[in-house]
């Protein structure tokens, strides 16, 4: 009885369900098996208090008809509709109000004269009655306002999104294209600008890649800063991740070192970088389509090669192996996980 | 080639079209464009062009719209996607809705000839890109067991072409990476684009979700 109380007067949330009507439809079925089932229950179980469940039921039954009967959009609707003109809802209103007060006079009068029970249960069942009585009448103000404000909340929300979307854009589009109006002599820092640009922009759109602190996104900085030093595109391919390591950090460094000397000796305009993570190891590619050079030539204090490339990864049990030609060089990086 | 390949552009942004247009100019005929999915159906299906260079975000259902809006009224048309956007779940649709090959807007003119005319051949277009999702998302298939083993996999040597597109390796340095003739590049890729579009492997599908949720 309690339960069945308790679940008409709470609203139910129809617009979140997978199958609103059927849902709806059974759960009023269920409600009025509920409320009747309660009541014959109580009356055939205690003939001689019948005079006081009747009512009781009478008023309950009243009360969950005129609650189920308007489905939460309705309700919103009716709201939305009484502040438009209040004409076109009186009459709901007015049919509500009459039946609320209707009910509560009804389950009162019947209920309040009958003086065989104690004084406390009179006024008990008083209060119930009158709270019930109260909670028709005012219901539909409530549920209005817990409407309104929901609405309004969700409004401050969008709101709030479209701000912090219109600072992004400042903070990074139009800066940048304030910045590109005024390099635009320079075709190279113009590429370089629009480059960063496009990576930011593109994280924000499409939502950046929430690995932050692994493997594959290690690379994908470490290509965005040669990127944004020295101007050349560095197009990364990452396939699969890993979580960081000692050896994974090793990678990233020969790989960033590698991308550098590319961007910085190579004087080609792109560095191509692809990496795959396999269940068992690590490959990594660094290549550029430029002059070339001998690793025999360079001089022996020069280390970026042979130190921060072949000697890190070597020095994690990897393996390096670069070939160079006139045509362009490549970088491959071999680190068993 | 004594005839010029046919090509038709849809870019809801009429600069690109025309930056796409005067870079292009040289190497094909550019029988016409479009700015909308409704306006490139019409266009597409009364110029009957060889190439389509579609645009893969448009309102009213972007490239994979044209590309249903005109599915099987145009036999004899190629298209190539051709977009800013690298996010995988465009790239894999747009590929799956029938495109030959996807590039990205930041290729310079001579490649994106080239890929028009691969394309108008009837040959794949791989970028580095698009070659690494397609490793991604045929990788682990032999842990997996699958309705049809000669779609949803690909042959060592397939995925050797492919590491070598990723890689950045035009056509024929992969061909002579391998020791192979362009043409069996060419036969590689286009088993490799067919498998993507008729494979119906669960992790293709689940692989796109995912990286839609990231």
């Amino acid at each position: 009885m309690l339960y069945s109380v308790c679940w008409i007067v709470l609203p139910p949330r129809e617009e979140v369900d997978p199958s609103p009507a059927m849902v709806r439809r059974s759960r009023v079925v269920i409600a009025l098996i509920l409320i009747v089932g309660s009541a014959v229950t109580g009356l055939v179980w205690t003939a001689t208090q019948a005079d006081v469940l009747a009512p009781a039921t009478v008023a309950l039954i009243g009360g969950a008809l005129i609650w189920r009967q308007a489905t939460d959009a309705q309700r919103s609707h009716w709201w939305r509709m009484s502040r438009l003109s209040l004409m076109s809802t009186a009459r709901h209103a007015r049919l509500r109000l009459i039946a609320g007060i209707a009910l509560v006079l009804v389950g009162g009068s019947l209920v309040l004269p009958w003086d065989n029970l104690s004084a406390v249960r009179d006024g008990l069942l008083a209060v119930v009655v009158t709270i019930v009585g109260m909670a028709l009448i005012t219901g539909p103000w409530w549920v209005g306002l817990i409407t309104e404000l929901s609405a309004e909340r969700a409004e401050r929300i969008r709101a709030q999104e479209r701000e912090e979307i219109a600072a992004k854009v400042h903070d990074s589009v139009l800066q940048t294209l304030a910045l590109i109006q005024r390099n635009s002599g320079a075709p190279r820092e113009v590429t370089r600008l629009a480059r960063g640009q496009e990576r930011e922009l593109r994280a924000l759109l499409y939502g950046g890649h929430d690995t932050s602190g692994n493997f594959a996104e290690g690379i994908r900085v470490a290509a965005a800063e040669i990127e944004d030093s020295y101007g050349v595109n560095v197009d990364s391919v990452v396939v699969g991740d890993a979580p960081m390591s000692p050896s994974m950090n090793a990678v990233v460094g020969a790989c960033r070192e590698a991308m550098q000397n590319a961007a910085k000796h190579s004087h080609a305009s792109s560095v191509s970088v692809y990496v795959e993570v396999e269940p068992t190891a690590v490959v990594a590619y660094v290549r550029d389509r430029g002059v070339g050079f001998v690793l025999d030539e360079i001089a022996d204090d020069r280390q970026g090669v042979r130190g921060s490339i072949i000697g890190r990864v070597e020095r994690h049990g990897g393996d390096v192996s670069v070939s160079s030609a006139p045509t362009g060089t490549e970088v491959r990086i071999r680190m068993p996980r | 080639m004594s005839q010029n390949t046919r090509v038709f552009l849809v870019d809801d942004h009429a600069m690109f079209r025309s930056g796409v247009r005067a870079e292009l100019g040289q190497f094909v005929d550019i029988v016409g464009e479009a700015g909308s999915v409704t306006e490139a159906i019409e266009g597409i299906r009364a110029a009957r062009p060889d190439v389509v260079l579609l645009d893969v975000h448009m309102p009213d259902g972007g490239g994979v719209g044209v590309l249903t809006g005109v599915s099987g009224a145009v036999p004899d048309t190629q298209f190539l996607a051709l977009s800013v956007s690298d996010a995988a779940e465009d790239v894999i649709a747009v590929i799956r809705a029938g495109a030959r090959g996807y590039v990205t807007k930041t290729i310079d003119a001579a490649e994106l000839a080239e890929a028009v005319r691969r394309v108008a051949e009837g040959d794949a277009v791989f970028s580095p890109r698009l070659a690494g999702f397609v490793i991604d998302a045929f990788r682990d298939t032999k842990d997996v067991p699958s309705f049809d083993a000669e779609i949803d996999q690909l042959t060592p040597r397939e995925l050797e072409v492919l590491r070598l597109l990723a890689r950045g390796y035009a056509y024929k340095e992969v061909a002579s990476e391998l020791f192979i003739s362009i043409k069996t590049v060419e036969t590689h890729t286009s088993s490799v684009l067919r498998k993507l579009q008729l494979s119906n492997r669960h992790q293709l599908t689940r692989w796109a979700v995912d990286r839609r949720m990231i």
